[in-house]
């Protein structure tokens, strides 16, 4: 997640506002009222459901009940949180989205820098329109749709893939309802929805690589690869670091509707995350109290992971996204 | 850049060249076959396991989703919620991200900081549930378009477009006498065309596979958006999930055949719009993601 166009927050015009004397803002605020009248939707939005949600977080301290309402039900203090750190469910959560998460990070986040790096390399223009314009698709179909596919693909008795292995005499590999294969599954479904997708980020960087430095390295004898290794990526070093940082920032937040459509009773076991954890225990099982805990964890993890990782960012020479 | 002609460096192009094309093509060729296999006669998917040409066509698939009410009525809704939901955020989304473009709009610095704080803390799913629930949004199709009526994201991105149009624009409208809402709309939108178009399909592709959420607040299966019957049919009917509700009778064609046909519906009407815009988005994410 970059966030554009942040810095230009502090850079406003109206940093004197504050010292003006009164009346001269009572008057702006009148002239501009058609601009209030403007902002008014949307600051109703955000009030209603971004921080009205906030406000229901109190839930997770209470044992809520729907007939008796946040007001009416009974006080708990830490009570859930106690429960759910004290629970082996805790650790397998941890431990699931964790291994999804490393192999993410592994697997997927170098695979766009590769892929833009090569489109970079292609002399004609409209060849390489063509081929973004196909590697893009699958950024913009569902994920019902994506685990659609791979439900046809690799399901064990019509999958493709499965008939192929029989054909060819293999046995046939169960990869839908096996634990083994889940974090595979998961990990290769990201590559192929969204590594077309993630490379427009770098080759907006790559298209702000001085030119003139390929001209001189080329004068100094120096071959496509190397003017790779020493101009390329060094050009975009500073975009790759932000999005690694911000990813990990990101540690805990793995596709949830992917994994609740890959989720099945035979790998729950490892393909449970929190998110998935607090449908089942909230809207399923209606713990409302219990599930808004667990959530709330994830929220404040999330949100402190996030800001280490822009601290993080900055720390390392880089702007930092706010 | 200089061509550059020795022979190396030509054997790196066309590796490249090369390589390119098997990665694109593993991209759509999925698709292209469930296209192709949607349309194929039962007999030729039997001989065949891959099919890309189908010379014995079959209409089968789609005849049997078409021919069941609650599909048929599914993309109804999502066509529905697709088109009223994008109409609602783009108003939504360009009326806010306009007031907080301009400067000389009091407190919109901790307003500011109010909606990027959303994009990082949120009271997570169990109280945004129970808000939806006590506005009476359960089973209404309000439940998929309202809670998701401005994205922060696009908002910020919308709004330092809107900055970065010259401000002299304003100045002379002003001067003819024209309001604040006046410039929006006749001045303002007219210019950000390419940026509207961008973020009317970035909405509209959210609205058309929103799935969880109908998941989460919609009960009565008439009010389903496509994506739900499509994970009903394709995942459910296949997996460990013990609550298959659908049932294939005697008469079915076979569930694969099925299957293909409801992805291809169900996915058909996005592709069709994404090459139209895809000149704009391309343009339009690039100013949500590098802006400096």
């Amino acid at each position: 997640m970059v966030v554009p166009g942040a810095h230009s927050l502090s850079g406003g015009g109206t940093a004197a506002a504050g010292s003006r004397p009164r009346p001269e803002r009572l008057g702006r605020i009148i002239k501009n009222r058609w601009l209030y009248v403007l902002l008014l939707p949307g600051a109703l939005y955000f009030a209603l459901f971004k921080y009205w949600p906030m406000w229901g977080i109190v839930i997770s301290f209470q044992n809520y009940q729907p007939f008796l309402g946040i007001s009416g039900s009974e006080w708990v203090g830490f009570e859930h949180f106690r429960r759910f750190f004290t629970d082996d469910q805790f650790w397998t959560l941890l431990r699931n989205t964790s291994v999804l998460a490393v192999l993410n990070i592994v697997f997927f986040f170098p695979l766009p820098i590769v892929i833009a790096l090569m489109l970079n390399e292609l002399r004609s223009g409209l060849y390489k329109r063509f081929l973004q314009t196909l590697i893009y698709v699958p950024h913009f179909v569902s994920w019902v749709v994506v685990v659609g596919v791979v439900y046809i693909f690799f399901s064990t008795e019509e999958g493709i893939f499965n008939q192929l292995l029989a054909q060819l005499g293999f046995h046939k590999i169960n990869f839908l309802l096996s634990k083994a294969w889940f974090p595979v599954m998961i990990t290769a479904e990201v590559i192929w929805k969204e590594t077309g997708w993630g490379t427009i980020i770098f080759l907006a960087a790559l298209a702000a690589v001085d030119v003139s430095l390929y001209e001189s390295a080329r004068l100094d004898g120096a071959g496509r690869w190397r003017q790779m290794w020493h101009v390329t990526l060094p050009g975009i070093r500073g975009t790759i670091i932000i999005l690694f940082i911000l990813r990990l920032g990101q540690f805990l937040d793995t596709s949830f509707e992917q994994i609740f459509l890959m989720v099945n009773s035979a790998n729950r076991e490892v393909g449970d995350v929190y998110d998935t954890y607090v449908y089942m225990t909230g809207i399923r099982q209606g713990q409302f109290s219990y599930s808004a805990a667990v959530g709330l964890f994830k929220s404040v993890v999330g949100l402190v992971l996030v800001l280490l990782a822009n601290k993080l960012a900055k720390k390392s020479g880089e702007e930092g996204v706010f | 850049m200089v061509q550059d002609k020795r022979w190396g460096s030509r054997l790196f192009d066309g590796i490249n060249a090369a390589l390119l094309l098997l990665v694109s093509t593993v991209a759509v060729i999925p698709f292209l076959y469930i296209i192709a296999a949607s349309f194929t006669a039962r007999e030729e998917l039997l001989q065949k396991t891959f099919v890309l040409f189908p010379t014995k066509f079959s209409l089968e698939g789609y005849r049997y989703i078409f021919s069941n009410d609650l599909i048929v009525r599914s993309i109804g809704v999502s066509i529905y919620i697709t088109v009223l939901g994008t109409l609602l955020n783009l108003l939504f989304t360009s009326t806010m991200a306009y007031a907080l473009a301009r400067r000389d709009l009091d407190g919109r610095k901790p307003i500011m900081l109010l909606i990027l704080f959303t994009m990082l803390f949120s009271g997570g799913m169990i109280p945004t549930y129970l808000v939806i629930r006590d506005m009476g949004m359960l089973n209404s199709l309000w439940s998929l378009m309202i809670p998701v009526l401005i994205s922060p994201f696009n908002l910020i991105v919308l709004r330092s477009f809107f900055q970065s149009l010259p401000g002299e624009l304003e100045e002379a409208a002003k001067i003819d006498g024209c309001k604040d809402l006046g410039i929006l709309f006749k001045i303002v939108l007219p210019l950000s065309m390419p940026a509207m178009a961008t973020f009317a399909l970035f909405y509209s592709v959210t609205h058309w596979n929103s799935y969880f959420q109908a998941v989460l607040y919609i009960n009565d299966s008439k009010l389903w958006p496509v994506q739900v019957w499509l994970r009903q049919i394709v995942i459910v009917a296949e997996g460990g999930f013990g609550d298959a509700q659908y049932n294939d009778t005697n008469t079915a064609p076979p569930a694969q055949i099925v299957k293909m046909a409801v992805i291809v519906a169900s996915t058909l009407p996005i592709l069709v719009v994404y090459p139209f815009l895809q000149k704009h988005f391309a343009k339009g994410a690039l100013l949500g993601s590098v802006k400096g």
